[in-house]
């Protein structure tokens, strides 16, 4: 007869000396775990408590300006440095590692409207009510401790006046243009005094103004009159022009795929559209009580941060309709302006109070260098959280926020003024005729029409 | 022609093989899989479908790569036994089976005689590697099994009746006349648990820290050794009992009673879970096997019954005696009973047959069997000892290092405590069906029928009672008025419910509205308060 029992050696379990390794032997047959998803949900709930335990947002405040800041501007090869300026024309250069100012660039007369970097990061293009658009160079923020500089950064390398003030300036990602948004969008060289080209539709402010990153020449605007305009600079005339029923504050392209861009609408929400399909919004972010002043993507592509007239700053997935996460203080007045900072780890919001605020994108992430384990450890824990964020207890502590009283008091008024509405809406298709009232979906609502 | 043939022939060799292959592929990768993936056609939110869809693709990938690392992940083979010949496998004793075994397996088997101390209890740690022992007349012993060393040994002077060991070897509880007593390692007694009474029985929940107890006067007792707080407290209310098992895939306390009952118990229920009518006279053993969905159970009517726990029907029944019970890690089911065990298993579609048989001396009397974790061992406590046997095929071969390692070092012992901690499961989760957390909910049924269907109902019921035939009546009371009547009674009846049902949806009833109308102050006291 053929017999054989389990029959393990000790050498081959256990390590030879001190200074190797425990010797670790996996076998991954679910029949050994008993109450494996039990533990997994136990786990998952001890871990939306820690998250919530470790949630500090808040860095830390960035403050010089004398007055509101309006704008600002990443440097694309620089993660460290950042631009703001101010109602007052004041522009300054922040580090944001020590959340000093390394330099400043005095000149506006008037409000700093707007900020931007060129392709190179060598320059930095601001523009303003002054009616005129200064070109400076940046200091390599490297050189810290070479304060002496032969060049004196504070003196603008070139200014052009123009006859009308500007509202909003962007540079082209891949190229030596830059476009300037007031009575109509200008199109400047950095050599040229005057702009090389003109667009305009309508007689109505252009209010904002936005290359894509994908598309050198394709730029999306946003005007008073309460629309969207696409423009190709390769043709002479605009491409799609698309009117809502309020104004948008701000533009933004997805990086990663630059065919969408978001909007940040006076309506307090944000309508995500797809170049290609402007009938029709594809997603409509809503949770902001007030109007959406600014909007930046993360370099990621899969969220965007908005700051908002209502002294929130939120943070909405790409394709969500509601925030995934709200930024507050008492001290931070309306949120003029926010950027996702280019390592996607922090925000910066510029707001009312003259100052600027440093976040981090998610909020109780351990910054700085992470062991392995470490690193490991937490990932199981959001991917733990992940799957069992829809059971009801671990979806409670997940969700939960502190809102400050008068955001609460003022969703809670406008939740059920849309639910009047709805309600009205509902009867009335009830008692007419069936058909007469068709249904619109939501993300078509706010769109009165298209044009080309 | 007879070439391509010989071509064709190999081709199709070499395709059978590669299918025999991707079949045990296909085995391998349904175990890691757990089961059926979740019925997405009930969902209506796009999203969430398109996220799951997602997901469970992931899931077949885990499960397909777990199956084809599990060819590197395992040093050590199953045992097996197999007879050669017209030889049957419970024909052969135990000394041919160390005859044939190498000399570290030869070394397992030993009889331990200590007549004085009266039948002995035993458990094995679920690492294997420690195990216990308690002799009826106080005596109580802890041995390392690798080492054969005897790690601590004393005598408590008392009657001791069950000892189990709590989360690891550090601690052990032992069932003694009065209370049940915690000691250490070292013998020294941390806790006396008077609360639990006179305990029969003692079972410890591994996930939950939850220590079970049934005592003398049939009451259940669930305390929870980290925290020290008594869980729970239960009158059974079916008498003495001391057959107590805990099912390992659940945590649900399995008693039987002397009325041949077995009751399933939870720790935040007053009623058991479940009750079966098992037998015909009292039980005399249960045991649960690891997988969760097969129960044994023995009865003095004689028979030994398998059951389907997800059915709650009986899958066999056999005829025979048993005083104690035990299912293997890998399914095999051991029975002592008189001075015998014997032991089964399972030849397909749980049919169980008889493996292996050992006879011991005359006299003894088998308190308890209880097989080795990962070893093919099966340790037996007796009326004169303490006793253990080759079973090869019982053990699990492969264990997995955070689970249970038989070679743990102090530190990996002391970090699976604070994990083990870390990770306790609340005696609230406790439930028949484990599995059920994180599922997709069934679709709900349709509470209400729209209104279509309830006016579709009204008028089919409204046809048949308009289609029912009278019994014609003789003698002059057959008059057309007053078939007419009893015609439009019957319509009238057949639409009855309907416009109830009609009238509650639309009005609510009257004494709710009075409940919702102001009362006055004086009479607020007697108003129906929610229950929140």
């Amino acid at each position: 007869m053929k017999v054989k029992v389990i029959s393990r050696s000790t050498e081959e379990f256990t390590r030879e000396r001190s200074q190797d390794l425990q010797k670790v032997f996996r076998n991954y047959d679910p029949k050994l775990r008993t109450h494996e998803k039990a533990v997994e949900y136990t786990r998952a709930l001890n871990a939306a408590k820690l998250e919530k335990i470790f949630a500090r947002p808040f860095i830390g405040a960035m403050d010089g300006h004398i007055d509101a800041v309006s704008c600002m501007a990443k440097n694309p090869n620089h993660l460290k440095g950042i631009f703001s300026g101010s109602m007052d024309g004041d522009i300054r250069l922040w580090d944001i590692a020590t959340r000093k100012t390394v330099c400043q660039f005095p000149g506006h007369q008037g409000a700093v409207r707007g900020l931007t970097s060129s392709t190179d990061g060598e320059m930095l293009i601001s523009c303003g009510t002054d009616c005129t658009v200064r070109l400076w160079k940046v200091p390599l923020l490297k050189m810290m401790d070479s304060r002496e500089s032969d060049e004196d950064y504070s003196k603008p390398l070139a200014v052009y006046v123009w006859k009308h003030a500007f509202w909003a300036v962007d540079h082209q990602w891949d190229g030596p243009l830059f476009a300037t948004a007031g009575s109509q969008v200008d199109i400047w060289d950095h050599n040229r005094s005057e702009p090389i080209n003109t667009f305009e539709w309508g007689k109505d402010t252009v209010i904002s103004v936005r290359f894509n990153p994908g598309e050198p020449d394709v730029i999306a605007t946003s005007a008073s009159d309460r629309s969207i305009t696409l423009y190709d600079l390769r043709m002479s005339s605009p491409v799609r022009k698309l009117i809502m029923r309020t104004k948008t504050n701000a533009i933004c392209w997805n990086p990663m795929e630059p065919m969408n861009f978001t909007a940040a609408n006076e309506d307090c929400s944000c309508y995500s559209y797809d170049t290609r399909k402007l009938d029709e919004a594809k997603v409509v972010h809503k949770d902001h009580v007030s109007a959406v002043m600014d909007i930046d993507y993360s370099p990621t592509g899969r969220e965007f941060v908005t700051g908002s007239y209502d002294r929130t700053v939120r943070i909405f997935p790409y394709n969500g309709d509601h925030s995934r996460e709200i930024y507050h203080t008492k001290r931070m007045q309306r949120v003029f302006c926010v950027r996702y900072s280019c390592d996607g780890s922090y925000l910066i919001s510029g707001s009312d109070d003259t100052n600027l605020r440093l976040w981090k994108a998610k909020s109780s992430e351990q910054m700085g260098v992470l062991l392995p384990r470490e690193r490991k450890k937490q990932e199981y824990l959001d991917a733990v959280k992940e799957r069992y964020k829809h059971l009801p207890e671990v979806k409670r502590i997940v969700r939960h926020r502190h809102l400050p009283k008068p955001i609460y008091k003022a969703a809670a008024l406008r939740r059920t003024m849309i639910e009047a509405e709805n309600k009205r809406d509902q009867k009335r298709r009830a008692h007419s005729a069936p058909g007469s009232m068709p249904v619109q979906p939501f993300r078509k609502r706010r769109i009165i029409k298209e044009d080309e | 022609m007879a070439a391509n043939q010989e071509i064709m022939d190999k081709d199709r060799l070499v395709t059978t093989t590669e299918q025999d292959m991707s079949d045990e592929l296909n085995l391998k990768t349904r175990k890691y899989l757990r089961g059926d993936g979740a019925n997405l056609e009930t969902l209506r939110d796009k999203k969430l479908k398109g996220q799951l869809a997602v997901r469970e693709k992931l899931y077949s990938q885990s499960a397909k790569a777990a199956a084809k690392a599990e060819k590197w992940l395992m040093p050590t083979d199953e045992g097996y036994l197999e007879p050669e010949g017209l030889e049957k496998t419970w024909m052969v004793k135990q000394e041919s089976i160390i005859h044939e075994v190498d000399v570290i397996s030869s070394r397992k088997p030993f009889d331990m005689i200590l007549p004085e101390l009266g039948p002995y209890n035993l458990q094995y740690a679920s690492s294997g590697r420690y195990m216990l022992v308690g002799g009826r007349k106080g005596h109580l012993a802890m041995m390392d099994m690798m080492s054969m060393d005897l790690i601590k040994e004393f005598q408590v002077r008392e009657t001791v009746r069950d000892v189990v060991f709590l989360h690891n070897e550090q601690f052990f509880a032992v069932a003694q006349k009065k209370y049940p007593y915690i000691y250490n390692r070292h013998g020294t007694e941390i806790h006396c648990l008077e609360e639990h009474g006179a305990p029969l029985k003692l079972q410890f929940l591994d996930k939950h820290f939850l220590l079970a107890s049934v005592n003398k006067f049939a009451q259940l007792h669930y305390q929870d050794v980290s925290t020290g707080v008594i869980v729970a407290n239960y009158r059974t209310g079916l008498g003495r009992t001391d057959v107590m098992r805990v099912n390992p895939y659940n945590a649900v306390i399995g008693l039987g009673h002397s009325g041949g009952k077995v009751t399933m118990w939870k720790p935040t229920s007053v009623k058991p879970l479940v009750t079966m009518l098992c037998h015909h006279g009292p039980v005399t053993a249960v045991a649960f096997h690891s997988g969760g969905q097969l129960m044994a159970t023995a009865g003095m009517d004689r028979k030994i019954k398998l059951w389907d726990l997800r059915k709650f029907g009986v899958l066999n029944t056999y005829s025979g005696h048993a005083q104690t019970m035990d299912f293997s890690q890998k399914g095999l089911l051991a029975i002592g009973y008189g001075s015998r065990v014997q032991v089964w298993r399972d030849s397909g579609n749980q049919e169980y047959e008889k493996y292996m048989s050992h006879a011991m001396v005359k006299g003894y009397q088998i308190g308890k069997v209880s097989f080795r974790p990962y070893e093919d061992v099966l340790g037996i406590g007796h009326s004169m000892g303490i006793s253990s046997i080759l079973i090869p095929g019982s053990g699990e071969p492969n264990f997995d290092t955070w689970v249970a390692n038989p070679y743990e070092t102090t530190k990996q012992r002391r970090e699976k405590e604070v994990h083990a901690l870390l990770d306790k499961l609340q005696p609230e989760t406790i439930m028949l069906e484990p599995s059920k957390i994180g599922t997709v909910r069934p679709p709900r049924r349709k509470e209400r029928p729209t209104k279509k269907e309830t006016e579709e109902e009204m008028e089919t019921a409204v046809e048949a009672a308009k289609s029912i035939t009278f019994k014609k009546k003789t003698k002059g009371r057959n008059k057309p008025s007053k078939r007419a009547a009893k015609k439009e009674e019957e319509v009238f009846k057949a639409k009855r419910p309907f416009l109830e049902q009609q009238m509650n949806n639309d009005r609510p009833l009257k004494k709710q509205r009075i409940a919702e109308a102001e009362l006055p102050k004086a009479l607020q006291r007697f108003s129906r308060k929610k229950v929140s």
